[in-house]
């Protein structure tokens, strides 16, 4: 059911720590790392998922890590979702803490009754006597050309399902520590890995060479174990004139139109989406008085849609213009017209005109 | 083109035409079940427990029975039980049957919303759970409740979990016998038909990763094989050689679809473990005696490497679904008494009575006690409350457990609930409002 359609162009290589002691790396090495710091630290860490042994994933995120731990910690799985997921709920009842792959998130639905009906309300129904401690990693977003099958962002499936926590990482400094964060939380975490930014962040042009990681802080990314805590959003841009909630891939578009049109903007990297951290929220936008939401997931019932009417509720008094929505549109994710669909530069360039329009 | 010429040769050919299963007996029928093939107790070969699964092929389409109508044990499947295990074996049937004929009635008296009963299904769930170790993790489906009460879980809680009482130890939130008992290796039963089986197998994979000797049994109904998941298990377990046993109760009715819409007329249910590569075997499912021979050969199977077995019962669902079910709006009222394997409590004391370590008034003393002792608990969970209004738990306890902490949005919500508790209730506890 998976083709891949978008491998990174090479074998990624392990960065090595540069002259200044620095060590920089994209993302799928540091979510490597993160695997292996938590493989390392906890025998009950448990790594499967179609391709994600032997050949160490079609992305490389589990590259080496069966060879390092052995066949029983890290290995192959049927091409099934349903029975990927059910595994993972059964051996967090044996006390295990299985970080299971979903090639894509596309493919994510066969396993979705397993989610929804079981990992996430074990707990709730057995009043704690079982959980589900298991972290379900998956690549997921567009912006490569990956059509309606490779490029899908359904997040707002899981934030609607109580008992998830749902945690998007935008960099590799927060795609480790989140990760080990979300490996050690005793909840059923999906992680999303934004794939178009697996090798360097996006900044919206298509039309324009990519960057690599190494260029950018956030690659910087500390050796061994550190954790980033569930529910924190992370401030990547202070500003005054309005609030800007994004996640993933969207952060870095989002901040650079901000960036290229001189808005002030305060640019909030959400990083969990459930349980999301209301407090920066309700501050950011409590000074700002404007809020604009963008993501790439289409718009009816997308997650943005539950963070707008959180801040309409929470701030209304604040606000000083709408709240915008800047999202996929409402169509399946095509293919030939990836850059119409996706939501760039000249969407969140008008919305943000029409925010600030009344300054 | 190819395709007129295809058009043209099919002229002639009768126009095709859907196959609906239909069952043989509708209300008012006639029964005759002698198309069923009851083979001779004692004539089905045991292969060794760590054969290859091949062998057990020829298992899978016959029927592996123990008692005959001598009430005597045959074969090499007997499992030469002493007298002391039988009695202990018909002991729990009785007492789950007494059970089940209580909480029927308490739920038509109102006591609770719901209630399924396992009549005629106990040797599949009481022989079967004896012959598994107690810390094997039991997966079962919502008609297991023999084998908690094999286990020994009080009879209270039980009861306490179907009242929603106060006393309820998954505090009301689940649906009358969707029993969660982690202490007796008893998994949350999910209303989700089938979800259970994969995870078994991901159970039994991670006792072998951990290198442990445990091993898990599931349970699912005939019907609930036609589910992904049951494809999916059986695929993880071959895959893997993961220590579990498959126990398929087609007991021939999901609800009031017949076996046939789960593919029964063309293939046993014990014959799908030839295409996984896994160990089958067919079982008289109310043979007790084969139902705890096979089941411990499975386990057996299971605790020593050799991999996953699946295991067919044989058997007759002789009450309605659910509460909620009438079955004779679909079946033969005479389908029960002319089941041919008969009733497992009956083969079995008679087998004790045959071995001359039982009789008549044992069993109804037995009966009687069996009775007494789930009156004396169900008296004792009603003290606790039973169903009414429902609001036997502190209302704080509806967001617990949903995480592991509680996040903001759910403390919030929760204030609103005890404010409307207040508005509802004033200061007063719920149950002391009506």
């Amino acid at each position: 059911m998976t083709t891949d359609t978008s491998a990174p162009e090479a074998k990624q290589k392990k960065a090595k720590p540069g002259e200044d002691g620095e060590r920089r790396l994209n993302m799928i090495e540091a979510i490597n790392d993160a695997l292996d710091t938590m493989l390392g630290r906890d025998d009950d860490v448990v790594i499967f998922g179609e391709d994600a042994g032997y050949f160490g994933g079609v992305f490389r995120c589990t590259a080496g890590l069966q060879e390092k731990y052995g066949t029983s910690r890290v290995f192959d799985a049927p091409i099934s979702e349903c029975g990927i997921m059910a595994v993972a709920v059964g051996m967090g009842a044996y006390g295990l803490r299985p970080v299971p792959e979903i090639q894509f998130a596309d493919y994510i639905y066969p396993g979705y009754d397993q989610i929804v009906s079981e990992a996430a309300r074990l707990r709730y129904r057995s009043a704690g006597e079982f959980i589900a401690p298991m972290t379900i990693r998956s690549p997921y977003g567009g912006g490569i050309f990956g059509g309606q099958t490779h490029s899908q962002s359904p997040e707002a499936l899981f934030t609607h399902i109580s008992g998830m926590k749902t945690v998007v990482p935008s960099t590799p400094y927060d795609a480790k520590g989140l990760l080990i964060a979300a490996i050690e939380d005793n909840d059923p975490v999906v992680f999303f890995e934004p794939k178009r930014i697996y090798n360097g962040p996006f900044e919206g042009y298509y039309d324009k060479p990519a960057a690599a990681w190494r260029s950018h802080d956030a690659s910087i990314t500390p050796e061994g174990y550190y954790r980033i805590e569930l529910g924190k959003a992370n401030v990547v841009r202070e500003g005054q004139a309005l609030t800007v909630l994004a996640y993933g891939t969207m952060v870095h578009v989002a901040k650079k139109v901000c960036e290229e049109k001189g808005v002030d903007a305060e640019v909030i990297d959400l990083r969990t989406l459930v349980p999301v951290d209301i407090e920066t929220i309700e501050a950011s936008v409590e000074k700002t008085g404007r809020c604009l939401i963008v993501h790439e997931a289409s718009r009816t019932s997308g997650f943005g849609a539950e963070l707008s009417a959180l801040v309409q509720e929470r701030c209304f008094y604040h606000l000083e213009a709408p709240i915008e929505r800047v999202t996929g549109f409402d169509t399946p994710y095509p293919h030939s017209l990836e850059w119409a669909y996706f939501p760039g530069p000249v969407r969140i360039g008008q919305a943000l005109d029409r925010l600030m329009a009344d300054i | 083109m190819a395709g007129n010429g295809d058009t043209d040769t099919r002229g002639n050919l009768p126009p095709l035409s859907l196959h609906v299963p239909e069952p043989k007996f509708r209300p008012g029928d006639e029964v005759d079940f002698s198309h069923i093939g009851v083979t001779e107790p004692g004539a089905q070969p045991r292969p060794d427990e760590n054969c290859e699964a091949g062998e057990t092929h020829p298992l899978c389409n016959d029927l592996i029975r123990v008692l005959g109508d001598d009430n005597k044990a045959h074969g090499p499947w007997d499992p030469k039980l002493d007298p002391e295990t039988l009695r202990r074996m018909l002991q729990t049937m009785a007492l789950t049957r007494a059970f089940d004929e209580r909480m029927f009635r308490g739920q038509r008296q109102g006591k609770t919303s719901f209630y399924m009963k396992c009549t005629g299904e106990e040797a599949t769930s009481i022989s079967t759970a004896m012959a598994l170790a107690d810390d094997d993790m039991i997966f079962p489906s919502y008609r297991q409740q023999g084998a908690l009460i094999s286990r020994g879980y009080p009879l209270i809680e039980m009861i306490n979990q179907i009242y929603s009482n106060e006393g309820d130890k998954l505090k009301g939130r689940q649906l009358p016998i969707m029993y969660s008992a982690r202490d007796y290796s008893f998994y949350t039963i999910s209303g989700n038909l089938a979800t259970q089986v994969p995870q078994a197998v991901g159970f039994g994979m991670a006792s072998a990763i951990k290198g442990d000797t445990k091993i898990a049994a599931t349970w699912v109904g005939d019907g609930s094989t036609a589910e992904g998941d049951f494809h999916a298990a059986c695929t993880f377990a071959s895959v893997y050689r993961a220590p579990v046993v498959i126990n398929v109760v087609n007991n021939q009715w999901a609800i009031s679809s017949f076996s046939g819409f789960a593919g029964a007329e063309n293939a046993t249910f014990a014959a799908r473990a030839i295409g996984y590569g896994i160990a089958g075997l067919r079982v008289d499912g109310n043979d007790p005696l084969a139902c705890y021979a096979a089941e411990r050969w499975a386990a057996n199977r299971a605790r020593s490497n050799a991999g996953p077995t699946l295991i067919e019962f044989f058997s007759y669902r002789a009450e309605g679904h659910s509460t909620s079910d009438d079955p004779s709006g679909y079946r033969s009222a005479q389908e029960r008494e002319e089941w041919p394997l008969g009733d497992p409590v009956m083969r079995l004391k008679n087998h004790l009575i045959a071995l001359g370590e039982w009789d008549e008034d044992g069993q109804a003393k037995m009966d009687l006690e069996a009775a007494e002792q789930v009156k004396a608990a169900n008296t004792e969970a009603q003290k606790l409350g039973t169903l009414g209004h429902g609001m036997h738990q502190p209302f704080e306890t509806m967001f617990e457990d949903v995480y592991e902490d509680v996040p903001w949005h759910l403390a919030e919500q929760r204030e609103q609930s005890l404010r409307e508790k207040e508005i509802k209730f004033g200061k007063k506890d719920p149950g002391e409002a009506q």
